[in-house]
């Protein structure tokens, strides 16, 4: 009786150990889950950016491409980019002066440099205060968590294209998530970084 | 003999068919009433097709553009925007009944593509003409 009961003990601790072993040694092989996010405090969120709530920004923005999270690019550059919509990326994306105003609302009050996510911290910490990049693409951490993809996956790949099509590859991009567990290239289903 | 819950479903299906057309007309009729108060008009379904086609050589990249450029020539079918390759919705009210619904998206996109495609505003009479054309594929 007594054995037995022993016996279930040490195999619910064995399993308990092994997961927590899984658990651990996943956090410390993936390169930037549950990174240390300074100023002494973890991410306080599992999303990586705030996700959008504005269903005007999803609609205005979103309806040609996707709604990039104001959380990726601090207030001056989204300011830069609202003040330029005449020539945005050679497209036209004018807007009337009080939906873009109202945009700009959103976006400046959302920015990476007014956030506490992490992809958002990342990126802000990554300017120097005089950059006002208007591409995410350009950002120094960007280019860090994108450099080993090969050019052929990205830019000639043609589901793909660019970059700027974040949602192709990171398969929750719209909910707020870029880890790279969620991460798909189309056309390259086996491939690990 | 009909119920009256029949009746009642009959005539809520008629409702929901007809008032988004019915809008419709109305949002692109104020429209060319509107251009015809800046003294364009009348409004030609042959010249808005020929607008639709003419092709503009664009001044930055030296190429070709026209409305049929992402649009394509078949308003019914699906487009697909030449840079982005993103697919855009077919643009005739008869298949997409959120064409021409919103008189804001019609001044918003007529002012965005004619500028991109054109390099300039186009003119009420231009508007008249393709919007003619436009409602009538």
């Amino acid at each position: 009786m007594d054995n037995s009961k022993s016996k279930t003990w040490s195999i619910v601790l064995t399993m308990g150990f092994t997961l927590g072993l899984i658990g651990i040694s996943g956090m410390v092989l993936s390169d930037d889950d549950d990174e240390y996010e300074g100023k002494g405090r973890w991410s306080q969120s599992r999303l990586d950016v705030a996700s959008v709530d504005n269903a005007f920004y999803k609609e205005e923005c979103g309806s040609c491409h996707f709604p990039y999270q104001p959380g990726l690019l601090p207030a001056r550059s989204w300011q830069r980019l609202m003040g330029g919509l005449e020539d945005h990326f050679a497209e036209n994306a004018e807007l009337d002066a009080a939906d873009a105003r109202q945009l700009t609302v959103y976006l400046t009050e959302n920015a990476a440099d007014t956030s506490n996510y992490k992809r958002s911290l990342g990126i802000n910490r990554s300017l120097s205060k005089n950059d006002v990049p208007l591409r995410i693409s350009s950002t120094r951490y960007f280019k860090r968590k994108h450099h080993e993809l090969p050019a052929r996956m990205v830019k000639g790949n043609p589901q793909v294209r660019s970059f700027s099509n974040c949602e192709l590859c990171h398969t929750q991009a719209a909910q707020g998530f870029y880890n790279e567990r969620q991460v798909k290239v189309p056309g390259y289903a086996d491939w690990d970084d | 003999m009909k119920t009256g819950a029949e009746m009642l479903r009959k005539g809520l299906l008629i409702l929901l068919v007809t008032v988004p057309l019915a809008s419709q007309a109305s949002v692109v009729d104020e429209q060319l009433a509107g251009y015809r108060s800046n003294g364009a008009g009348p409004f030609n379904v042959q010249k808005g097709e020929q607008l639709w086609q003419q092709e503009v050589v664009n001044a930055k990249d030296g190429r070709a553009r026209s409305c049929t450029t992402c649009h394509g020539n078949d308003l019914r079918s699906m487009g697909k925007h030449i840079k982005t390759g993103k697919a855009i919705e077919p643009l005739s009210p008869a298949v997409n009944a959120e064409r021409l619904s919103s008189a804001k998206k019609i001044r918003k996109w007529f002012k965005r593509n004619c500028k991109w495609t054109w390099g300039r505003e186009c003119t009420p009479q231009e508007k008249g003409d393709l919007l003619s054309f436009m409602r009538n594929q």
